[in-house]
């Protein structure tokens, strides 16, 4: 007698993202309501952009205030927040993470997945509208749109780190997450001088300074600071998420 | 073949101890956990799995700790008791996604063998979402048996089936068992456990009270003392004649209830005397009932009497 079977022989893996993990986390993301609110964001930041270009004609320096502080710091963070805890907390809620814990997978390999899904729908509704923003403002496809598109990629991506850690580690994500936008990014970094150099919005406004012609007035943080700091936190966030995953309890009595 | 092995497990979360101190070996074949509600059951499976560390003590499958271990999901098929699934795709994804999730080599023909083996090949293409309870939890069956484990964890399966879905699991699981697999389910129903499960390990209020085979789990819950309550045209003279024989410890009365109170140690023998009894007396019974039938109190006397 014999419970195993010629078609249970596993396939090697070799890349650290599941095809079948992310396309499962594509649905639960865009699904429902979250997936309108991922079209709002966008096309409320792409309906100020024309009608800030309408009322004061092509500026650099309008459009580098826009896209910094409202664009990259308030619009781009809530959308990641959308998405980084959207692709995990969901199926922790109701329990259907159990299917893709339950299988011989590394835990890394299913952060990793969906931080993927994350970052890539923070890229596509926001630093690509928010890229688009740029080039209504200034009225070209210079430095300034490259510049904060770029910045925008990479605050997403960091971004979506730290929201998917906290989505494993807190049933309450999206409130600490809200809290951790507003008061920290947003408001005390604006202000207290030592928060600045541990925001990710600084660290994407420095690379973004990089390429702009035009002084990001925000921008405090050198670059040999920002680059490093930006890898750190998304490597250090993943292996965080996937060390918390490994342990997630669940039990049936809850 | 494969063993589960639970050795001193012990789980508290704060200051509630779910499981108590359970030591049991679970081998192939059909293993009932039966218990009350709350008794710690999902507790123990969600151990078993790998989902829960224990506070003390350790779960091994195969001499392998089951905590923080992927591996052993090779080994491991799970159906778990909440609900929660991909709503939005069809039986038939969901079990692929499970048969890719697991790297299967040909994931489209573990699919189609695991949906027919729980009979849902007809559904397979309908949207989760709309399936019926019996169908969810055969879907989840399915799910679980895509990689062929060897050990089956089954919490709470029979919950909301219909009789005709549930005589379908019961068969299935047979042939799980009688394929050489181990297959553990929990359930709160004597009856289901009795006619399924090869051997039973009963858990009440987190401890192991009880193991055996269902002739041994009966003979326990039969043989038990029995508390009735009488009422009779003359509960004094009942009294006496019930205490001068020796299937009874204690008789009490309550004058106040007017009823006579009776602890019966021989189950069988006390419930062929007492009319025999009473018409010997000229006593007539208005009324004989049990007073602690419930599951409960069947399952708090197997714990008090280790």
């Amino acid at each position: 007698m014999s419970a195993t079977n010629p078609t249970s022989d596993p396939k090697p893996r070799r890349l650290p993202v599941d095809l079948t993990v992310t396309s499962l986390t594509v649905r639960v993301l865009l699904g429902r309501r979250r997936g309108a609110l991922f079209v709002a964001l966008p096309a409320l930041l792409l309906l100020l952009a024309g009608t800030l270009r309408w009322a004061a004609g092509a500026d650099d320096d309008v459009a580098v205030a826009f896209l910094g502080s409202f664009a990259v710091g308030t619009v781009l963070p809530l959308l990641a927040l959308l998405a980084g805890t959207g692709v995990i907390g969901p199926e922790i809620d109701d329990g259907s993470i159990v299917y893709l814990l339950a299988k011989p997978i590394p835990r890394w390999h299913l952060i990793v997945s969906k931080l993927l899904v994350a970052a890539a729908s923070v890229i596509v509704f926001g630093a690509l509208p928010l890229f688009v923003c740029a080039v209504i403002l200034t009225g070209q496809l210079g430095g300034v749109a490259l510049g904060f598109g770029l910045g925008a990629v990479l605050a997403g991506i960091a971004y979506c780190a730290i929201f998917v850690l906290l989505a494993v580690v807190s049933r309450h994500a999206v409130v600490l997450g809200l809290v951790y936008a507003l008061l920290w990014e947003s408001l005390i970094g604006g202000f207290v001088p030592g928060v600045k150099t541990l925001s990710i919005q600084q660290w994407a406004l420095a690379v973004t300074r990089e390429v702009v012609d035009v002084a990001v007035p925000t921008a405090t943080v050198t670059l040999a600071v920002a680059i490093p700091a930006l890898l750190i936190t998304v490597a250090l966030a993943t292996w965080y998420a996937s060390r918390r995953l490994r342990s997630l309890s669940l039990s049936g009595e809850q | 073949m494969s063993v589960l092995e639970i050795a001193g497990v012990s789980r508290w979360f704060g200051n509630v101890v779910a499981v108590n101190d359970i030591t049991m070996t679970i081998g192939p074949g059909v293993t009932g956990l039966l218990g009350p509600n709350g008794a710690g059951k999902s507790t123990l499976i969600s151990m078993m799995a790998g989902f829960l560390a224990p506070s003390s003590g350790a779960v091994t499958l195969d001499g392998v700790p089951t905590w923080r271990n992927e591996d052993i999901y090779r080994l491991i098929g799970l159906v778990p008791e909440r609900e929660g699934m991909y709503d939005g795709l069809s039986g038939r994804q969901f079990v692929l996604a499970n048969a890719r999730l697991h790297g299967l080599a040909d994931p489209d023909a573990a699919t189609s063998r695991a949906i027919s083996t729980v009979e849902m090949d007809e559904a397979r293409d309908r949207d989760l979402g709309t399936y019926s309870k019996g169908m969810k939890q055969r879907i989840k069956m399915a799910a679980a048996l895509v990689h062929d484990p060897a050990v089956l964890l089954l919490d709470e399966p029979f919950n909301g089936m219909d009789p005709r879905q549930r005589l379908h699991l019961m068969d299935l699981l047979r042939a799980m068992a009688a394929a050489g697999r181990t297959v553990l389910f929990s359930s709160h129903i004597l009856e289901e456990v009795e006619v399924l499960a090869s051997h039973i390990e009963v858990v009440v209020a987190g401890r192991h009270a009880a193991s055996g085979d269902f002739r041994r789990i009966r003979r326990l819950m039969t043989d038990r003392p029995h508390q009735y309550v009488l009422r009779s045209s003359d509960d004094r003279v009942l009294a006496a004649a019930i205490i001068a024989d020796r299937s009874a410890t204690s008789v009490e009365l309550d004058p106040v209830q007017q009823v006579l109170m009776v602890q019966a140690i021989e189950f069988e023998r006390f419930t062929t005397l007492l009319p025999q009894i009473a018409r010997q007396s000229g006593v007539r019974l208005f009324e004989v009932r049990p007073s602690d039938e419930s599951l409960e109190s069947v399952f708090s006397y197997l714990v008090s009497a280790r």
